[in-house]
This record gives C-alpha cells, sequence and structure tokens, in this order.
C-alpha cells in the first residue's frame, strides 16, 4: 500500500496503478478521451492531466503510475483551465454540425465539452479537411469528425490484429486512414464496426441504409419481410436510455417492425437453428472422416472476411454452412415466396442485425439466389432504434407481438447464438443426439460460457472425446488459430466470432449510454444474460426439437447436407489479397 | 610514404562549394607534376570554417587556405609543396580561434576559447582510415575496458565524469548506464540517436563524417557497461555522406576484431546494425526512435516506463546521442577527474554547436561548459557582420528560446540557459541581427515544430496551430489585444501538457520573445508597425525625391505596380504591390524605401 494524497486529502492506496485508477476507486473522475480501459495507454488527449507537486509539468493521470507520498491536484484552476483549453483545442478543429450530426447527444466529446463548462470560445481557426470515405459496405469514415484519440487504431490492431487503420501524416494535418490511404473497401478492413463502438464522435460511423429502407416500406407492390437477429433484441432498450440487460424487447420490437411497415417478420433465431442442424450434420460427416478437422465455424460475416484475407491456409477447415441471416434470406426467396406464391423480385428481405460486416456479407455475389441477393437490406441495431424514434413508435409501450411464421418459431439454441461460446454450446445439443441418439442433459455448458479470450472445453460422444474450443474476437481468433496451424488434432471443433462478446458486441450496437463505456464487460455480460434467460425460459432448448425446422426438412429442404441444402444453404470461400496486405508468397519467404 | 598531407573540408558547406572538384583537381595537377607518390589526399569531416569554405589544409608547414578555387591549385602546389612557403593570397592568417587551435593541437593551454574533445579527430584523420584512428588512440579506451575494468567500473567512471546526454534534456548519462545495467533481461540493446534534425544544425553529422571510429568504440563500452550485445545507430537518411563512412567504419571495426564475437579476445560480443530515419523531426525523441526502428510510425509514448526499462522490442535499451557516445573514450583513456575538471559546476565538459545566422564565422565550434555566450558570438564567431547591432541569440534549436543582448554573459551549461528562458538543446545557435523582426522568427520556428509535429497529442497538434495562426494574424498587421494573452495562456499550457519533449518546448521561441521583446508584439499589434521590415503587411514601399525617372523599377515589377513618364518621379501603387522587393534592389539611386 502507498500512502499517497489527491486534493490535500491522505489516502492509501494499491501500489501498481496508475492515478487514474486509484482515483477511480477513491471516487474522484478525472475527466478522460482517448483512455479506453480494453486498450493500450495512449496518452494523446492530455484531458486527464493532473498536477503533481514536484513535477514541472502536467502528468497524464492515465499512463503515470502512483507512488509513495505522492501529492496529486485534480481539480485547482490552473489544471481546470488547462484542461478546459485542451478540450477546446479539440473542438476547434471539429465541425460545429453537432445538431445534424447522428451522434448528437450520444457523443463522448460533446458530453466532455459540456462538463468542461466551455462556453466561449478563445482559439477558433482553420479546421482539417478530408473527403468522407463511403466506398465500404459498412464503414463510412469522416476524418473532419476524428479527434485523433486513436481508440480505432487499437482496436482494430490490439484487439482485432486486423491493423485496418494508421495514423498518417503529421501536425495538423495528421489523419487516421487504411493503408496508402486506400478506400476503405479495398483495405483489409474486416468491417466488424468496432471502431465504430470505440469511436467517442461520429468519425465513423455505419453506411446507414435507414432513409433507402423508409422508401421501401411505402411502395405496397412490395413485400416487405424483415428478420431479427438474437443480440437486437438483447440490446435495443439501451438505445432507448435502459440500463444495459434491462429489459429484452423481443416482441415488442416485432411489433414495432409491423407498425413500420413490414408485412411480415421473422426471427434469425429460426434460421440459427437450421444452421445447427447442417452444421450439426457437418461436424459429425468430418468426423467421420468425410472432410477436415478441426471445423471451424463459418457465422459470422467480419471472420469470413478476415478468413479470406489471412488464413487462406484454413479455408477447407471452416463450415461450408452459410449464416443464420443468409439462409433466411435464402429462404424466405425460394421455400416463403413460393409459399406466399410471389415473385422472389417482389419480396424485399431485410436483415435487422447488430452487425456491420453482416452489410458487407449481404453484398456477396456468391450468396446471391437465382442471381439476385438472399438479403437486400442490413440495418444495425442503431438504425432500426432510429427508425422506430424516427416514425414516431413508442417501443416500451407497444403491445407485443409474435413472428410470423413458417420461419419464426425458434428453439433455445438459436437464442444463444448471439453469444460468444452460444454457436458451439448450441451445436453440441444437436450433435450430441444426432450422434448418440439421446439427448444431453446437462445442455448449459458453462465452460464456454463468459468473456475469457480463447474458452476450451470437451465432451464425450459415444466414448469419444471431443474437444472444442471457442474464441471471441478477432484477435483472440489469431491466437486461436495460431494453435491450430501448429497443431490439428488438438481441436474437434472451434467456434470464431469476429467481435468482443460474440454478436451482443457487434458493430451495430447502440452506443453507450451516459454512465457507461463501449465494449464494457459489465454491458456484454447484461446482454448475454438477456439471452441466456430467454433460452432458460423457452419450452423448446435444442434446435432438432423445433417443429417448423422439422417441417421444413419435409416440406423443402430434404435432409440436412442434402441436394436442397447445398444449393440453398451452403457456400464456399475463396483467397482475397486486398491492398495493404503482404501477400502470402512472400510472407512465406 | 607521402611526405604532404592535402586535407579536404569534406562538409556539406564546403561540398556545396565543389569540394568534390578539387580533389580531381589535385590528383590531375599532382600527376602532371609527377608528385602524386608525395602527396596524400585526405578528406576531412567538417572543419567549421564554413564561411571560409572550401577549405584546404596542407601540411607540414601547417596552412589553412580558404575560398579555394580549380584555377587556384598548380599555384597552390607550386608555391607551398615545391618551393615550400605557403601561398599567401588564398592562406587564412588570421587569429581565427579555429586556426590557433589547430596550430597548437595538442597543447592545452592555448586552446584558448575552443576546446575540442568530441570533435578532436575531426579533420585531423582521414576518416576513412582504420590506422589514422588507431594512430590517435583510437580503441584504446576499449581495450583498456575489457582488460582493466569491469562493468561497474566503467559506469562509476561515467558517472563520475558528470557526463550529460547532449541530445538537449540533459540527463546524467551515467545514472542512465547504471540504470539499463540493473534491468535483468535475455537481450539489451544500445541505441545511438543520430537522427538530428535541427534546422542548419550539423554537429552530428560532422562528428561521424570526421570520426566515426569514435562513436562506435562509445557504444561498444556502453554495450560492455550495460551488458548489451546488440548497438543499433539511428541515423537520417539524409545524411549519406555520415552513412557511408559509419558502413565503412563498421566493416573495418568487424575486420580488425571491434565488433563481432569476442572483441579483442574477451569474453565480450557486440555489433552494430545501422537503421535509416526517414527525416522525421520527432524521431530524435527517444520513443519516437524506437518505435520507428520497430517499423512503426515515429510516434512518441508516454513515459514511465522509460527505455531503460522497456525499450526497443520492450527490452531495456541504453540510448545516447552521437555527441554523448564520442566523449566516452576520452573519458575512458583520460579519466573521469581529468573530463570533470572542464566546465562548471553541474555540466562538465565541452558543447559543441552549430553557429550560424547574422554572424562573422559561421560553423562548428565546440567550447567547454561555462564559455559565455559573449564570448561565442564575438571572440569565436567574430562578432555581427555588416556593422549590424546584435538583437538576439536562439540556442538549443527551433524550439529554444531566443535571448537578448542582457543573457549575453549567460554560461553555457544545462540550467542556466533554461533559467534564462531557453534550452541546450542539441546544439544549435542563431544568431539575428536589427534585421531580424522577432515575432517573424518565433512565427517562423513555430511553423517548423508544428510541421514536425507527430500529431499524437492535443497540445502540440492542435495548440502550436492556433499559436501560429495568432502570430499569422499579428505578422500581417491583424493583430488584435488578448492575442498576447492568448498566446501566452496556450504556450504555458502546451508546455506543461504535450507528451513528449517537441510539444514541451515548442513554445519556446514564441514565449521568450514575449519576454523578452514584448515591445515588437506591441508595436505590430498597435502601431501596425515591424522595425525590422520583414513583415510584409506592416510596410509599404514608396518612390522618393531621389527618382530620376530612369524606368528601371517600372520594367522589374512583376506585377506592373509602378507607374511614371521617363525622367518624372514614379509612383507605387500600394495594392497592386506585392512588396517583393525588385524594385528596391534595382534602383540605383536608392530611391525606393519602406514606409
Amino acid at each position: 500500500m502507498l500512502n499517497i494524497k489527491i486534493n490535500d486529502k491522505s489516502y492509501q492506496v494499491e501500489a501498481g496503478q496508475t492515478i487514474m485508477q486509484a482515483a477511480d476507486k477513491l471516487g474522484f473522475h478525472i475527466p478522460r478521451l482517448c483512455y479506453h480501459p480494453r486498450l493500450s495507454i495512449e496518452g494523446a488527449c492530455r484531458v486527464c492531466i493532473v498536477e503533481v507537486k514536484g513535477m514541472r509539468n502536467y502528468i497524464a493521470s492515465c499512463a503515470y503510475p502512483v507512488s509513495e507520498g505522492m501529492e496529486i491536484f485534480t481539480n485547482t484552476a490552473e489544471i481546470r483551465q488547462a484542461r478546459r483549453d485542451i478540450v477546446e483545442l479539440i473542438l476547434n478543429n471539429h465541425p460545429q454540425d453537432c445538431h445534424t450530426c447522428e451522434r448528437d447527444g450520444i457523443c463522448e466529446l460533446q458530453r466532455l465539452t459540456y462538463a468542461m463548462g466551455i462556453r466561449h470560445r478563445h482559439f477558433e481557426g482553420e479546421r482539417k479537411h478530408y473527403e468522407k470515405d463511403i466506398s465500404s459496405t459498412s464503414v463510412v469514415r469522416d476524418p473532419d469528425k476524428c479527434i485523433l484519440c486513436g481508440r480505432c487504431v487499437r482496436i482494430c490492431s490490439e484487439v482485432q490484429k486486423v491493423n485496418a487503420l494508421g495514423h498518417a501524416w503529421r501536425g495538423f494535418k495528421t489523419v487516421v486512414m487504411p493503408a496508402y490511404n486506400m478506400p476503405f473497401n479495398e483495405s483489409v478492413c474486416t468491417t466488424c464496426g468496432q471502431c465504430i463502438n470505440v469511436c467517442p464522435t461520429a468519425a465513423f460511423v455505419e453506411k446507414s441504409c435507414a432513409q433507402d429502407l423508409f422508401k421501401k416500406l411505402d411502395n405496397s407492390s412490395l413485400v416487405k419481410v424483415a428478420q431479427i437477429a438474437p443480440s437486437v433484441r438483447a440490446a435495443i432498450a439501451e438505445a432507448f436510455g435502459f440500463e444495459a440487460g434491462s429489459h429484452c424487447l423481443e416482441k415488442e420490437l416485432t411489433a414495432a417492425l409491423r407498425k413500420l411497415g413490414f408485412d411480415y417478420v421473422f426471427d434469425t433465431q429460426f434460421s440459427a437453428d437450421l444452421t445447427i442442424m447442417e452444421e450439426a450434420s457437418e461436424f459429425l460427416e468430418r468426423l467421420k472422416g468425410k472432410g477436415k478437422l478441426p471445423m471451424i465455424t463459418s457465422c459470422s460475416s467480419a471472420w469470413m472476411k478476415c478468413l479470406e484475407q489471412f488464413y487462406q491456409d484454413l479455408i477447407p477447415y471452416v463450415s461450408t454452412c452459410k449464416s443464420p441471416m443468409s439462409m433466411l434470406g435464402s429462404l424466405v426467396k425460394t421455400y416463403f415466396a413460393q409459399k406466399i406464391k410471389r415473385d422472389p423480385k417482389e419480396i424485399v428481405s431485410v436483415a435487422i442485425m447488430c452487425c456491420t460486416a453482416k452489410k458487407y456479407e449481404a453484398a456477396r455475389k456468391e450468396l446471391y439466389v437465382d442471381g439476385a441477393p438472399a438479403v437486400d437490406m442490413v440495418v444495425t441495431t442503431r438504425e432500426i432504434s432510429w427508425m422506430i424514434k424516427s416514425a414516431g413508435i413508442d417501443l416500451m409501450h407497444i403491445k407485443p407481438e409474435e413472428f410470423d411464421k413458417p420461419l419464426g418459431l425458434s428453439s433455445g439454441a438459436g437464442t444463444i447464438f448471439g453469444v460468444t461460446g452460444g454457436v458451439m454450446e448450441a451445436a453440441i445439443r444437436t450433435a450430441y443426439e444426432l450422434y448418440t441418439g439421446e439427448p444431453l442433459i446437462d445442455i448449459e455448458i458453462n465452460d464456454l460460457r463468459g468473456f475469457k479470450g480463447i474458452k476450451e472445453g470437451k465432451l464425450e460422444i459415444d466414448g469419444k472425446e471431443i474437444r472444442v474450443a471457442v474464441a471471441h474476437g478477432l484477435g483472440n481468433a489469431n491466437e486461436l488459430l495460431e494453435m491450430v496451424r501448429k497443431d490439428k488434432e488438438r481441436f474437434h471443433f472451434i467456434e470464431i466470432m469476429g467481435c468482443p462478446g460474440g454478436c451482443i458486441g457487434g458493430g451495430g450496437q447502440p452506443y453507450a449510454g451516459l454512465n457507461s463505456l463501449p465494449l464494457d464487460e459489465s454491458c456484454l455480460a447484461a446482454r448475454a444474460d438477456a439471452l441466456y434467460n430467454l433460452d432458460r425460459h423457452k419450452t423448446i432448448r435444442r434446435s432438432h426439437n423445433n417443429p417448423d425446422i422439422r417441417r421444413i426438412y419435409k416440406e423443402f429442404l430434404g435432409k440436412p447436407l442434402g441436394e436442397m441444402s447445398h444449393k440453398l444453404l451452403h457456400t464456399h470461400y475463396k483467397p482475397k489479397e486486398p491492398k495493404g496486405i503482404v501477400p502470402t508468397e512472400i510472407q512465406a519467404r | 610514404m607521402s611526405r604532404y598531407v592535402i586535407t579536404l573540408c569534406h562538409g556539406s558547406s564546403c561540398m556545396q562549394k565543389d569540394s568534390q572538384k578539387l580533389r580531381q583537381a589535385f590528383e590531375k595537377e599532382l600527376e602532371k607534376k609527377k608528385l602524386s607518390e608525395k602527396v596524400k589526399i585526405n578528406l576531412s569531416g567538417c572543419l567549421g570554417m564554413c564561411s571560409h569554405g572550401p577549405i584546404v589544409i596542407i601540411n607540414p608547414r601547417y596552412t589553412v587556405y580558404g575560398k579555394v578555387t580549380e584555377n587556384d591549385i598548380p599555384e597552390l602546389i607550386e608555391s607551398h609543396i615545391i618551393k615550400k612557403e605557403p601561398f599567401k593570397r588564398l592562406a587564412i592568417e588570421e587569429d581565427h580561434l579555429f586556426n590557433r587551435f589547430y596550430r597548437v593541437f595538442g597543447d592545452v593551454k592555448f586552446f584558448g576559447k575552443q576546446m575540442r574533445i568530441v570533435l578532436r579527430n575531426c579533420g585531423i584523420i582521414d576518416p576513412e582510415n582504420m590506422d589514422d584512428y588507431l594512430s590517435v588512440r583510437g580503441y584504446e579506451a576499449l581495450a583498456k575496458v575489457l582488460t582493466k575494468m569491469n562493468p561497474e567500473d566503467v559506469i562509476r567512471e561515467v558517472k563520475k565524469s558528470g557526463l550529460r546526454g547532449r541530445g538537449g534534456a540533459g540527463f546524467p548519462t551515467g545514472i542512465k548506464w547504471e540504470l539499463t545495467a540493473k534491468e535483468n533481461s535475455d537481450e539489451k540493446f544500445v541505441i545511438c540517436n543520430a537522427d538530428e534534425g535541427d534546422p542548419g544544425a550539423f554537429m552530428d553529422r560532422s562528428t561521424i563524417e570526421g570520426d566515426p571510429h569514435t562513436v562506435i568504440e562509445g557504444m561498444i563500452i556502453g554495450g560492455y557497461a550495460v551488458s548489451s550485445n546488440k548497438g543499433v545507430v539511428y541515423i537520417r537518411a539524409e545524411y549519406p555522406l555520415a552513412i557511408k563512412r559509419l558502413e565503412k567504419a563498421i566493416a573495418d571495426a568487424r575486420k580488425e576484431g571491434f565488433l563481432g564475437e569476442h572483441i579483442l579476445g574477451s569474453n565480450f560480443s557486440f555489433d552494430i546494425e545501422i537503421r535509416l530515419g526517414a527525416g522525421a523531426f520527432v524521431c530524435g525523441e527517444e520513443t519516437a526512435l524506437i518505435h520507428s526502428i520497430e517499423g512503426s510510425r515515429g510516434m512518441p509514448r508516454p513515459r514511465p516506463p522509460y527505455p531503460s526499462v522497456s525499450g526497443l522490442f520492450g527490452k531495456p535499451t541504453l540510448i545516447n546521442n552521437v555527441e554523448t557516445w564520442a566523449n566516452i573514450p576520452v573519458i575512458i583513456l583520460d579519466g573521469a577527474d581529468w573530463f570533470s575538471s572542464i566546465g562548471i559546476a553541474k555540466s562538465k565538459g565541452t558543447k559543441v554547436f552549430a553557429l550560424a545566422g547574422k554572424i562573422a564565422n559561421t560553423g562548428l565550434v565546440e567550447v567547454p561548459m561555462g564559455t559565455t555566450l559573449r564570448q561565442i558570438i564575438y571572440d569565436i564567431g567574430g562578432g555581427i557582420p555588416n556593422n549590424k547591432k546584435f538583437k538576439a541569440i536562439q540556442t538549443g534549436g527551433p524550439s529554444g528560446g531566443c535571448l537578448p543582448e542582457k543573457f549575453l554573459d549567460t554560461k553555457i551549461d544545462y540550467e542556466s540557459l533554461v533559467a534564462a528562458g531557453s534550452i541546450m538543446g542539441s546544439g544549435g545557435m542563431i544568431v539575428m541581427d536589427e534585421d531580424s523582426c522577432m515575432v517573424n522568427i518565433a512565427k517562423f520556428f513555430l511553423e517548423f515544430t508544428q510541421n514536425e509535429s507527430c500529431g499524437k497529442c492535443t497540445p502540440c497538434r492542435e495548440g502550436t496551430k492556433r499559436m501560429l495562426e495568432i502570430l499569422t494574424r499579428i505578422t500581417k498587421g491583424e493583430g488584435v489585444d488578448e492575442d498576447i494573452v492568448n498566446l501566452k495562456r496556450l504556450g504555458t499550457m502546451i508546455k506543461k501538457a504535450s507528451l513528449c519533449g517537441l510539444g514541451q518546448s515548442a513554445p519556446n521561441p514564441v514565449l521568450s520573445t514575449i519576454n523578452n521583446f514584448m515591445e515588437e508584439y506591441v508595436e505590430h499589434i498597435k502601431e501596425k508597425k515591424c522595425r525590422a521590415g520583414c513583415c510584409q503587411g506592416l510596410f509599404a514601399y514608396a518612390i522618393t525625391e531621389k527618382c530620376i525617372g530612369c524606368g528601371v523599377c517600372k520594367k522589374v515589377c512583376p506585377v506592373a505596380a509602378i507607374t511614371g513618364e521617363p525622367r518624372s518621379k514614379h509612383k507605387i501603387d500600394k495594392n497592386k504591390c506585392i512588396k517583393c522587393g525588385l524594385c528596391v534592389k534595382a534602383c540605383k539611386f536608392e530611391a525606393i524605401k519602406k514606409a
């Protein structure tokens, strides 16, 4: 323990922590901006400066360790003015368009400006200007709004290990950009959208199609079909001011979508069940020697792009199953179109997703059905929340409604798809029974829950030990896949989700609230609990027990891995070499 | 055996003045006179007498020749080598300290106000010749260290010498070594910071160009002291000659067993590799430099941890500047006691400065710590040319402060310069006379630091930009009363809140000129007047009664701002005039004046 003083009061604090950490525990909240607990210390914004007795300069409290006898001042007139001036300097090089900005009211810079009490501008002058990069299907980069906190650069390199972003140029012209200032869509960006999550301003936002969707919803000659991803229901209440996990608005959202103008509202959890049927069957086939092991899941769109760029040698190990979103989209344009006797061209298939990478996935040509996209539009949780507010729909007091048939009924296994470990858990529930013919008794697999970077588990199927592993976030995935590259025998089945926490931490989820930080683990845990609760309260908790799944195989698909399945529910991946990546043959040298 | 040695200065200033061609011309002429066997031509690093370049020294009968051209060579050889008498026309006879120093090299008492420790071999030995270095006790310090001293002894000696970092901050070198030596690690690195970035500064370049082995020897000793086996010289790619010589020196040292496995038969192994920097000013900052070597963008990071704990690739790293390294062999050979007898209280040894600006003798000077600014300017630098008045001296490169006349008796040491409102920096020294506008000077330096800011931290990136905008406004005659207050407010905040040394010192030129030349700021703002006549927004050209109507000014004016009939007084249209000054230069009658 160390004895320190903060603002002339004595405290005992643990050694080995920074001034900021010590102060946080003592009830001081030193203002901050570039700091993020999940990322490395940047020390760039200089908002968290404090005075320390005996030091000539101000000290960035996020970076400096406490030491015995240290006397810290967090709130002197001098430091208040310095901090105020620093925030003003940031503001003076930032577009003054708060009222028309997408993050108006949910902007960290705005909150900080308010807290600093900036009521007068002393140092206005030139502002930097760069063109917006709208080339990506998923993420829009607006350098004008960038305050160079470096969080995006850090999350992309440290948490995701993708390194799509970096600082370029110097001085006042400094800007964050992809390699060689190439358009985003030509870079290594996996479109995961984590940069959006951690950005304190609107320098990164999703490529919105909300306005287009409003137009389509107005068109009465079209059949408007929606599907909702599991994680959307777990988090959407946050966009309406509620604490994470306090409300799970599944049926309310269904009702709201109908009010918005959708004709049919389906559940991506239904196709998650379908994915499990296909994937579990595929796994068992591979286990029998038909195909390579370990099998790696393929539901996460960001992970798929990452695979094609960085793990081309592992492509044969990845499941050929399409993601639940694309499976449902395919069925909407075929099975469902036949059912309602409409031309698939008259159907608009919209996916409400927690994810920005799904926008990229929807645009993939190889996932098209009969020459048209299986999913025409993807809107994120944030976009749909805005649409609901914009249309004047009261989500919180709406009368709950059920999903439409025949693609709306789901098991608990489909629900937990949204959280890291969930796909694996769901697959085990089904694979076990498909293989042994007996139901798995203890279906909640705790080894696979929680937010440890890499989770490992094993189970016995018919006397055979099956070793499984789960990674969430592309950085953890990297570690796990390096293990796989070294030892192919170590695991049989691997689940990878591109975002920290799985889909619940997706790049399209609501921004952090007043008292939380983006990607805060407690927020992710609350969202995960919401999904686990839904699962627990369902009577059907195994995908193969879903009666509508059984029916669709009987009526339309035949059997898992059958001819129809192969046509509609499976795909293949090809190596991609975007600019800014060292080609494999050079890496090998 | 050669009987004569011709030393050609190969510093950048002399090279610009065609010292290259001189060498060929000498060779040709010697050939012609059949003297090639008898005369050896050496290329030296900068001799520091740039204003007289190109410089040639011929030995024996030591004579320094200046402003030598190709055409002078036959006569020069005829006179000095054949007739054996100095060639009077080009010989620099003046009692320049540089000159005196070379004449009496070796006799400490007569060093006068210059004293060469770092540059001791520059211009004396052939930097590309290992034997030359060995002949001036080269690698003797290394041999001494490896045979008679253990690492603790070396560190004790360096600590005792009082040597402080010559890169600018002045951190005690011995303590840095001790901290690095204390760390336990499977691997440690030694880095030589040769990323000399101050505009106009060339101390480190000259040291490497003139005496690369000294730096290498210093680094090997440093490696031995902190038990590191790997050294890296980070040098900017704009220094091709320095790089070439360093490469050769490293290769030669390897060949002779001073680098590599089991140096001089000991158990100590050490090797050095060169890494080129792309020229970012901020890469002189140690953490940015380390990032750059690692292959990342050169951006500083917060300290602690210091490089001595976590440096290159996360390993303990000892990083010193070229000049610091060059001091090490001397300290080991001649002892800490001798070294610490030079200089004053807290600053020991000498410091090299690149003297530039409005001064008679521009070039490199090395003086003992404690020398006053006045001695450098007037005794060594030869005072201000053209009978102009001294106005200010800036020490420490673009982020140093500008000191007026009243600080001229300030002693050169780390603390006194800071107390006066400037810094030691890495050794830039720029003299300004009455024709320099201090607001404009402040703007000029701030423009440099603003452009070279890495863009990471807010105060430096955004704050210096706003300061620059205010200064630009003032120099355009658009200054307002609160500008000075705002400049001070921003400047003080930037100094105290910035992440690295670049930002922490960037406001120095502005703050020091506000402190020392407040009246000029006030004049610019209130009276819209620039007393030095530098700020284009603050004066206009007018044609006086002296005009005879010759029409020359009218012809040279690029924007047709001048009108007038032949043989009658001409007029300048103030709205059209762009103040290029061409008319002033063209007028033979001094009829055009600033008003």
